[in-house]
């Protein structure tokens, strides 16, 4: 599961153009990518597990990253090939050495527990790459971890890697059987302080989850590779009538409340843009608000008097504001 | 006191020294740059973060186009820092799983001090191993990230040698943040051996006002949500008697009685400072965790005076502070005498 779902996509504010340096083919599926920087500078570090999201053209798809993260030459991505997708990856497929792209920087939303004793690491297919990841970065800083890795006979993608951090520590599974009986067991012989990390299709993370739970793992050592809608992300169109001056204007769901205001000239306080500061409240004459932020209590919310512009937007069509 | 370049001449093959800044006396250099806080005469907490590195005008100057600022303190304070350190060692706190968080506390401030001031420092890095110039302190210096031992004092205790700034690192796990390191010798009245191991929300237990209003959970999930490489920055404020930058809990036998004796003493207002502190809250790239840096600038009443602006604000703001406030902040005892004198009385 690398690709998040383009409804849920967040929303990309810091971006960087990169070129494309590498492009091979790990599977008759899967084709990783490499970008460096166009410049030569040295890229940020990442959290391990983070991801990317890559706009090509108009198409927006997060990918894992798959390297440690500590000091990267290059951000390399696994992408597989998904006919039944939105296009994202076919479109990923077509990228060639020497293209440019626009990626966001990294994201981490799926970050290693630094105190843990030990890091179980369980991947399924595709699902190996921000585990790689992790694996990566756990063996360059010397943390405890091991790793279970479920792929069909002819698609173990990056087993090599895998195999070269782990040796012969590294349990290989090619069909659910044989995963299933020995996971229990893998549930039950865990360090104390272990934490799990999964990521794979949706059904085997969740029967992983289960199990532990079932076996009384806690929930904060468990962790899965969980593709959520960013509190940013993008919302639907609205208009908005500004009473003091009978404008009315539409906010194109791309765009927040405030960038809109700014569009037009009318500038509004502000300083986190996030929906937590306070700063950009404005109140509001007429509608529902669709409230996003963190700055108003649930009383103030249900009343619906003050919209918090930089993150919040409309519930139906129509908002007017005191401006 | 002026930064003195006594080690320029030794390693100016490395560094070209000709674009030194040359520090200006002490007390004009202090005020032009001194973070005023308030925007108003009336002061409550709130949720006060903006993002880093925005220039903020004030009426004696500027503040604010940068995460380290050095001034003419600096050598002064980085000596009494170490002072502090060996008198009392539980000042630093490194827990083993923050080990690799100070290290990306160093690979993020050193390249970013280097960028502020290239005349005077320099960094450089290929894979682990990186080179930190510093002309100020004569040092050239090769270190490998990830190794401790590489660092004289190992990566955090390095680190604070090189700012101003207080330093804390908290971890993020369990949806909290945890107070999991830190190097502090300029408390205002709190202690990092005491708070080490808490959660954020456990640490702001004691603040009046903050829970009802929400402010401290909403900081929680403003800092829960920064995404690695976000820059975000705030101000806090008290008041000192005397220049005196260590006021931890740890000493307070030796500062806590001068916040009576001061109210009758006729030199208050060269003795009462202003304490004002710019804290970085920087979001590390390569572990997630969350690097606060406390900058602390100290102004007497009567540098504050030399602003007629800042002495009727700074008079309005201390007399209407509401008494919990002005109790938990340490200054009720004195904070009439001072609203008074900044009000013009004698």
């Amino acid at each position: 599961m690398t690709a998040i779902p383009v409804a849920m996509r967040p929303r990309v504010s810091k971006q960087m153009i990169l070129e494309v340096v590498d492009v091979r083919d790990l599977s008759p599926k899967v084709r990783s990518f490499s970008f460096a920087s166009i410049s030569g500078q040295q890229l940020p570090a990442f959290v391990p597990g983070s991801h990317i999201v890559v706009e090509l053209g108009s198409k927006s798809n997060s990918y894992s990253l798959t390297g440690s993260g500590q000091y990267p030459d290059a951000y390399t991505i696994s992408v597989a090939l998904a006919p039944e997708g939105n296009g994202g990856s076919k479109a990923m497929h077509q990228l060639q050495v020497g293209d440019s792209i626009k990626v966001s920087y990294p994201r981490s939303a799926f970050a290693p527990v630094a105190s843990a004793r030990h890091h179980l690491f369980i991947a399924a297919g595709i699902g190996i790459t921000p585990i790689l990841s992790h694996a990566r970065a756990a063996e360059e800083l010397g943390r405890s971890s091991s790793l279970m890795y479920v792929f069909r006979p002819t698609s173990g993608v990056h087993l090599q890697e895998c195999r070269s951090i782990y040796g012969t520590t590294l349990t290989e599974y090619t069909d659910r059987e044989s995963f299933n009986s020995s996971l229990r067991s893998a549930l039950l012989n865990q360090p104390i302080g272990t934490h799990l990390y999964v990521c794979g299709p949706a059904g085997f993370m969740s029967s992983v989850l289960r199990l532990a739970e079932e076996m009384g793992w806690p929930t904060e050592r468990l962790h899965s590779e969980h593709f959520e809608a960013d509190v940013q992300g993008p919302g639907k169109n609205f208009q908005v009538t500004l009473a003091q001056s009978g404008q009315t204007i539409t906010v194109p769901g791309t765009k927040s409340l405030l960038e809109a205001l700014e569009g037009i000239g009318i500038s509004v306080p502000n300083m986190c843009r996030k929906g937590v500061c306070g700063e950009c409240a404005v109140p509001v004459l007429k509608g529902r608000v669709e409230h996003r932020d963190l700055y108003l209590t649930d009383e103030e919310k249900a009343l619906h008097e003050t919209v918090m512009c930089c993150v919040s937007r409309a519930q139906e069509q129509e908002l007017e504001l005191d401006l | 006191m002026n930064v003195e370049m006594q080690s320029a001449g030794s390693s100016t093959d490395e560094i070209d020294f000709q674009e030194v800044p040359t520090f200006e006396s002490e007390v004009p250099n202090r005020i032009s740059g001194f973070p005023f806080p308030f925007r108003d005469d009336v002061y409550r907490y709130s949720t006060n973060v903006e993002p880093a590195l925005q220039l903020v005008q004030t009426e004696a100057g500027s503040w604010g186009d940068r995460i380290i600022d050095i001034d003419s303190n600096y050598l002064e304070e980085l000596n009494l820092r170490e002072t502090v350190l060996r008198l009392d060692p539980t000042r630093l706190q490194v827990m083993s799983h923050m080990r690799p968080a100070a290290w990306d506390a160093i690979t993020t401030v050193l390249p970013q001090m280097a960028a502020t001031y290239p005349d005077i420092m320099k960094f450089e890095r290929q894979g682990n191993q990186c080179r930190w110039q510093n002309g100020l302190q004569d040092i050239d210096l090769e270190f490998t990230v990830g190794a401790d031992e590489t660092l004289p004092e190992g990566p955090l205790h390095f680190l604070g040698s090189q700012i101003q700034d207080d330093i804390v690192l908290m971890d993020q796990r369990e949806g909290s943040l945890w107070l999991d390191a830190g190097l502090v010798t300029f408390a205002a009245d709190w202690s990092v051996g005491f708070d080490v191991g808490m959660r954020f929300l456990e640490i702001h237990g004691p603040v009046p006002r903050v829970h009802e209003e929400r402010i401290i959970t909403r900081a929680h999930q403003f800092l829960l949500r920064l995404q690695p490489g976000e820059q975000y920055r705030r101000t806090n404020w008290t008041m000192t008697v005397d220049r005196r930058l260590d006021t931890s809990t740890e000493t307070y036998p030796e500062w806590g009685k001068d916040r009576t004796l001061v109210v009758d003493d006729p030199t208050l207002p060269d003795r009462l400072h202003l304490r004002v502190e710019v804290q970085h809250l920087i979001k590390l790239p390569a572990t997630g965790a969350l690097l606060f840096l406390v900058r602390t600038y100290l102004a007497s009443l009567r540098e504050i005076a030399t602003v007629p602006e800042w002495r009727t604000r700074l008079g309005k703001v201390l007399e209407e502070l509401p008494s919990d406030m002005a109790e938990y902040k340490g200054i009720d005892r004195y904070r009439n005498a001072a609203a008074h004198w900044l009000q013009g009385g004698d």
